[in-house]
């Protein structure tokens, strides 16, 4: 009786609105956790996810949407939704950023997901590496007090769970080299070549 | 979780109907987002889910008891001869309560008996013989119609 399946046949289309519904219901009980979504940008479709108290991670499609999410949900909580909304304004100023319209990024950041020095270098990379300028790994060390950890900067950058939006695109090698980058070398440049621009 | 949204939602449809089916699909995920933190880890997250949503169809078919309003002329039962799955359907939602569950928890699922026992009360053997009673029905109803 495999015909039984048949009898009840369930299109997408119903499944997201009722997901859609789902996300705008456990945001207004408060119990939507992490909200994410697409956005398409010239550097691939990127994920991007929010809890209530600001954007947590930003992700290239390289280091694979699902394993992010599973990341996600063990490490800040199993109330992971589809919720395009709460990540509206972000979308809003990614299209702005990548369009050439826009210079710094104004959300809230979630920083939980980076701890100790890492989070002081993506702290000083957010706020003293400007759109338009770079900064070498060993500068970056120096910034954040500790000249010497120029491979703990290598580190923090690799592992930056809000790249774009934090820049660690802009931290390139003293030699001039382009250096490495979560997103692939090709997204490094696409980013600098924009705010070159 | 987001996995079992269409396989709920078959559920829930082949129990309840497609009217309230979807109210209950959104009680069913809304509970179990409330509850998922408490959820052991290793848990069969489809078989809790079908175990929600059970008690979830129970919950509106209670509260649509309660809001019945008598009718001179129940509604037409619409027969659709030349849709099958239709007939299927209609045949589903005519089988007694246990069968029903039974049919739409093991056919629309996957679950194993043990598991659909524990949600329905009784025994595994009971659950498929309630399951298989179910689809000897369906196979006299759509027999009888064709």
């Amino acid at each position: 009786m495999n015909d039984v399946l048949d009898a009840f046949p369930v299109e997408e289309s119903d499944v997201d609105l009722l997901r859609a519904r789902l996300a705008a219901a456990a945001e207004a009980d408060g119990i939507l956790d992490v909200a994410y979504r697409t956005v398409d940008t010239p550097v691939g479709p990127l994920l991007l996810a929010a809890t209530e108290q600001g954007l947590v991670r930003v992700a290239y499609p390289n280091q694979g949407h699902e394993a992010v999410l599973q990341a996600l949900a063990d490490r800040i909580s199993p109330r992971v939704l589809h919720a395009p909304a709460r990540l509206d304004p972000v979308a809003r100023q990614l299209d702005d950023y990548f369009a050439g319209r826009r210079r710094r990024f104004d959300i809230p950041l979630d920083w939980r997901l980076s701890t100790g020095f890492r989070s002081t270098v993506l702290h000083h990379l957010a706020t003293d590496v400007d759109y338009g300028h770079t900064a070498s790994y060993g500068a970056l060390a120096e910034l954040a007090g500790n000249p010497r950890a120029v491979r703990a900067v290598g580190t923090a950058c690799a592992t930056n769970p809000l790249p774009v939006v934090v820049p660690c695109h802009r931290v390139v090698r003293s030699d001039g080299a382009i250096g490495n980058y979560a997103g692939g070398v090709e997204a490094k440049r696409t980013l600098l070549e924009l705010e070159a621009a | 979780m987001a996995e079992f949204g269409p396989t709920v939602l078959r559920v829930v449809r082949a129990v309840l109907g497609p009217a309230d089916a979807d109210d209950a699909w959104s009680e069913t995920f809304l509970a179990a987002l409330r509850a998922y933190p408490q959820l052991p880890a290793g848990a069969n997250v489809e078989a809790w889910l079908v175990t929600i949503a059970h008690r979830k169809a129970i919950d509106v078919t209670r509260a649509a008891a309660r809001h019945a309003v008598p009718v001179a002329d129940p509604p037409e039962t619409r027969a659709e001869p030349d849709l099958p799955d239709l007939d299927l359907a209609a045949a589903v939602a005519a089988l007694p309560p246990k069968q029903r569950q039974a049919v739409a928890y093991h056919y629309l699922t996957g679950l194993p008996y043990a598991e659909i026992a524990e949600i329905l009360g009784g025994s595994a053997d009971a659950a498929r013989r309630a399951a298989a009673d179910g689809i000897a029905a369906l196979r006299r109803t759509i027999g009888a119609n064709r």
